[in-house]
């Protein structure tokens, strides 16, 4: 369990570390927690020539929240983000769905950044990319782009980052209060990979009738992706037991996921399609609940839009 | 029971409160807790080198050629051994590795040869041997040897091993090694007087044995004086030094295995495998010391997996629910060679089937068959789990089928102390210095059960049984088990007062994480009425004794406590008879008091100064040729997610008597440990080979084991109602009961709280996915009834 061996460089600068990464044998590798790359090296599934090292690299670990929305540098670790109480309410899908990140130890050292290059289809912060419709900024010596993360994940494992491009933030829109949101998974155990997972959203008008419904998945599919049939169910209808019902139907009708070693495609289905349901149900609960413990929601609310 | 109040090390001697019985914390854990403990990889040498192992990634091929050439040539690569190199001459062939347990001749044939020399038969099967100067440069070169392969069709269950159209042995006419058949009484007359019989097909997965700590082998070649020392071993390091020095050829003497710490066995780790003889041979061909770690990956390819089973089995039943006879075939599948404690498995699951019940009728044949999968050995309760589910499951069935409750069903079976001594069935064949009979030793099956019962509050619970509340489906269920322990034939250990007045205590037992020391340190204490800290304890080393045993069948508490008893008692004798010189006294009138010998006329001495003038050393030993069953039952409370096959443990209690508990604190480890091993068996553990023998399940993210979070609600009762008359510590042997019952009791659970889709699930591990699966099946079924 020794990787092949590499040279390795550990940048002052993000000019730097790009210029790198922009070597022309196209076979560097960049480097942050680890928590992905050093087990593909360890049993020899990579051996890129050169790792660069993000360490030194400053300013790419913060959390920056203001009237535009969230902004988390690649840097930033799973820690940081549970530990961070102003995403409850900047971010309220990311805070819920933190605590099924992996372990302890690894939440001390896997970062933002890569977990959105690595790609796994059943991973969470990729699933809330793209129910969130966040942003992916990426850069490399050509200069820099952002990325919708619908359009940044393109299978398992695979994205739209180019062999010298490096991922550098995510953002995400500004979250309004009162709106209604949930994320729900299953796993096998606690910190495995979603065997399906869930992130939902909605704005409720005056009537009860939800708006601009969100529906992501994870683990139902190649990549994470939004169920635009299951959000069709739901949008401008009043959101009771039975849209909620016809919304998490279509949902499992929608996803196309694959058998594995820890569950059939049937069950995964299956599983959507349950998983959508309870969070749908409890987007809705939490909404009413706030309207009984504070008259003046509906206020704020508006304002902050 | 509550966590027991617990005793750190306490100063009292014997004298006044016994060390037994008490919840004495581990002295093993202030060292490994600091990071003190010293683990195969912690052994570093002077010039060390490292080992890396070529492991075939097919399943099943003739190896044809192998070109070590550009290997050989790489910078930093010391040497590359193959069996070319091993086998010391053209036609000549490596050595095979030896049955410890049951040695029947009938297995030569398909013993493992340490190394491939003609014939590839499991994935992770060793093709060479690396040696350089680091663990990397050694894994570089395994990228550059070349092998001739002729892929060979893998035969990957035990159906198809059965059909011997592929035959995996040269020499031989079938693929079935042995099987195995217990009998008791007239099982065909039991059938035909049947009122019920009820019949059912079971299917239990194979497992992986995961240690904590990987197996590791360090050697150290003493060219000078001809002698190997090797790092690493752990719980049968004598019998592994003499097989290891046999294959070597060398005297036993020029050969020393030594036991570090050891981080978890499970009946695996400590046994010998061909690594044994590999590193040692390594070590001794390039003239230095050589140091292997296995990785995760290797030790889930080749650490002896088990369970592999499937079971076509009946009970036969009396209309007032007594249970007449159990009869059927079992089919193991053993992967690609017999482990040399590969044959309890097969052969447990055939003699105790009858579990805990008065059963007079017993017939079951249990084929061993081997495949290209690795090779399986134990497996912490191995067999019994597998068993008691059969039998626990059939109960379950039967007695609904007839209209009667399980429970009332259960009382009527089992065994009583009326009954004892309480014959199992008989198995044949056994090896020579194994009867092939077992005999309960004391016990009340029944009063067991009837105390888990009440713990558990059976009756309030079975309002809920079958209930649907929040949306999870609540059931409750219960199963009995007995466990075997304290196998023999004995143990030894030696007792040492050395010049410097320090009292060293030596015993063949091993240990492998259950905290030997300590408890084997409180028996010592006692019987020598010095208090623990004055007694330091050593096991395990070929260095401290001429023979041991080990670690294994929950038998180094009792056969090695029983071996400190008789060497106590010499030691005790020795010191009178030397106090007496000097205290002026005969030795009977010398009273030994805490490190103190004293004279009837008040005049003292105390051991350091004794040992100014005398040393003493002496041996014990205990033989056994009967073994001790502790026994007891459990029951689960269950509530099932229908929707997403989720399941949560609301509550499990285990009761288990033990005849004599050393110490409960240590002991409720054990069970509540073993019971987690259960359960993750239950729901999660699952080792997956495909059609070609590939290993799907190659780490930790794969191949799941229960983690903290996932059983929170687990409650442990131990009674010491029936102490073993057998040895005399009084103790039964008890690691192994929590892991046997956890599959029966959740089994049976699952299945009362989807009672109203009628499922009977049978085969393990039930998943999320494969139980949403069997509700889906019940509901289609039902929905076209």
């Amino acid at each position: 369990m020794k990787p092949p061996q590499f040279d390795y460089a550990a940048p002052a600068t993000l000019p730097e570390a790009l210029a790198l990464l922009a070597h022309p044998d196209g076979d560097a590798r960049p480097l942050a927690g680890g928590q992905s790359l050093m087990p593909v090296l360890a049993f020899r599934l990579a051996s890129p020539r050169l790792l660069v090292d993000l360490r030194r690299i400053e300013g790419m670990d913060r959390i920056d929240i203001d009237a535009q929305g969230v902004r988390m540098g690649a840097k930033v670790r799973w820690c940081d983000i549970e530990r961070d109480a102003r995403l409850r309410t900047a971010l309220p899908p990311l805070a819920e769905a933190i605590g099924h990140v992996a372990h302890y130890q690894i939440r001390n050292r896997g970062t933002v950044g890569g977990s959105l290059a690595h790609a796994d289809p059943a991973a969470e912060l990729p699933g809330i990319a793209v129910a969130c419709d966040a942003t992916i900024e990426v850069a490399s010596v050509r200069g820099t782009r952002n990325i919708a993360a619908a359009d940044f994940f393109q299978g398992a494992l695979a994205t739209a980052l180019e062999p010298d491009e490096l991922v550098t933030a995510i953002s995400f829109p500004a979250w309004p209060a009162g709106r209604a949101s949930a994320f729900e998974e299953l796993a096998r155990r606690h910190g495995d990979f979603a065997m399906a997972g869930t992130a939902v959203w909605f704005d409720l008008d005056a009537a009860g009738r939800a708006h601009n419904t969100h529906i992501g998945v994870i683990g139902a599919s190649d990549r994470p992706r939004r169920l635009t049939a299951a959000e069709a169910k739901l949008d401008g209808q009043v959101v009771d037991a039975r849209s909620i019902g016809e919304a998490a139907c279509a949902a499992a009708g929608a996803c196309d996921p694959a058998d594995d070693l820890h569950a059939s495609a049937a069950y995964r289905r299956n599983l959507v399609g349950v998983l959508v349901e309870r969070a749908l149900a409890r987007a809705l609960a939490g909404t009413r609940g706030g309207l009984a413990a504070a008259g003046s929601t509906v206020n704020r609310s508006g304002e902050s839009h | 029971m509550n966590a027991p109040d617990t005793d750190i090390l306490p100063e009292s001697a014997a004298g006044d409160t016994p060390y037994i019985g008490r919840p004495v914390q581990r002295v093993e854990d202030l060292r490994l807790l600091r990071g003190l403990g010293r683990y195969a990889d912690d052994v570093a040498l002077p010039g060390m080198l490292h080992a890396a192992m070529l492991r075939s990634s097919v399943a099943h091929a003739r190896l044809r050629g192998i070109d070590a050439t550009a290997a050989r040539a790489m910078p930093g690569v010391h040497a590359v051994i193959t069996a070319a190199e091993i086998a010391g001459a053209p036609g000549r062939s490596v050595p095979t590795v030896p049955l410890r347990l049951q040695p029947l001749p009938c297995l030569e044939p398909y013993r493992q040869p340490v190394i491939v020399q003609d014939r590839i038969r499991h994935v992770g099967e060793v093709l060479a041997i690396v040696v350089a100067d680091t663990l990397a440069l050694a894994e570089d070169a395994l990228e550059a040897i070349e092998l001739d392969l002729e892929t060979l069709p893998a035969v990957a269950d035990w159906r198809s091993s059965s059909e011997d159209r592929t035959l995996l042995f040269d020499g031989t006419t079938t693929n079935c090694g042995v099987t195995f058949t217990a009998k008791r009484g007239d099982a065909a007359a039991a059938f035909a007087a049947a009122a019920h019989v009820q019949r059912e097909r079971f299917m239990v997965q194979r497992q992986a044995p995961v240690t904590m700590e990987a197996r590791g082998v360090v050697a150290d070649w003493d060219a000078a004086n001809g002698r190997l020392v090797v790092y690493g071993a752990a719980k049968v390091p004598f019998f592994n030094r003499h097989a290891s020095a046999q294959m070597l050829g060398m005297p036993d003497s020029a050969v020393d295995f030594i036991e570090g710490d050891t981080g978890g066995s499970f009946g695996a780790r400590g046994e010998f495998y061909v690594e044994d003889f590999l590193v040692p041979f390594a070590a001794r061909h390039v003239g230095r010391a050589v140091k292997w770690i296995s990785d995760r990956r290797e030790d889930l390819m080749t650490m002896a997996q088990s369970r592999e089973c499937e079971a076509e089995v009946e009970m036969a039943f009396a209309a007032d629910g007594t249970i007449l006879g159990v009869r059927g075939t079992a089919w193991c599948d053993l992967g690609a060679y017999p482990r040399t404690n590969g044959m309890i498995q097969p052969r447990n699951i055939p003699h105790f089937l009858s579990n805990t019940y008065r059963i007079e009728a017993v017939q079951i044949d249990s084929h061993v068959q081997f495949t290209n999968k690795g090779p399986a050995g134990t497996y912490r309760a191995p067999g019994r789990a597998e068993t008691v589910m059969f039998c626990e499951r059939l109960i379950e069935l039967g007695a609904k089928a007839m209209g009667l409750d399980p429970v009332e069903v259960r009382r009527r079976n089992l065994v009583t102390a009326a009954d004892m001594p309480w014959h199992f069935a008989s198995v044949s064949p056994s090896a020579p210095e194994s009867s092939g009979l077992s005999e309960a030793d004391s016990g009340d099956y029944r009063a067991s059960f009837e105390r888990c019962l009440a713990e558990f509050d059976w009756q309030g619970k079975l309002a809920l049984q079958g209930k649907v509340i929040d949306g999870r489906h609540h059931g409750i269920g219960i199963a009995c088990f007995i466990e075997g322990g304290a196998a023999g034939p004995r143990e030894n250990a030696k007792i040492e007062l050395a010049r410097d007045g320090s009292v060293t205590l030596y015993v063949g037992s091993t240990s492998v994480g259950q905290g030997l020391e300590t408890s084997l340190g409180q028996i010592a204490a006692d019987a020598l009425g010095i208090p623990m800290s004055a007694l330091t304890l050593l096991h395990g080393s070929t260095t401290y004794l001429h023979e041991g045993f080990g670690s294994y069948h929950s038998r180094s508490t009792v056969m090695g406590g029983s071996a400190i008893i008789d060497a106590a008692g010499k030691f005790k004798q020795a010191l009178r008879e030397a106090a007496a010189t000097y205290l002026e006294c005969l030795p009977e009138q010398v009273v030994l008091a805490g490190t103190e010998a004293r004279s009837p006329r008040g005049r003292s001495l105390s051991f350091a100064e004794l040992a100014k003038h005398e040393t003493i050393q002496v041996d014990g030993t205990f033989s056994n040729h009967h073994h001790t069953w502790a026994y007891g039952a459990a029951a689960a409370h269950v509530a099932v997610d229908a929707r997403t096959g989720h399941v949560s443990l609301v509550d499990y209690l285990v009761v288990e008597d033990v005849g004599r508990a050393i110490n409960p604190l240590l002991l409720r480890g054990q069970l509540i440990g073993g019971t987690v091993q259960g359960l993750g068996g239950a729901f999660l553990e699952e080792m997956v080979y495909d059609t070609e023998g590939q290993m799907l399940t190659g780490t930790l993210a794969d191949y799941l084991l229960p983690t903290a979070p996932d059983f929170p609600r687990l409650r442990a009762v131990i009674t010491e109602d029936y102490p073993s008359p057998i040895n005399p510590i009084g103790a039964k042997g008890a690691g192994e009961g929590g892991t046997i019952v956890a599959p029966a009791v959740i089994v049976n659970a699952i299945a009362n709280a989807l009672g109203e889709y009628g499922l009977n699930p049978t085969s393990l591990p039930l998943s999320p996915s494969r139980l949403w699966q069997m509700v889906e099946d019940a509901r289609r079924a039902r929905a076209t009834a």
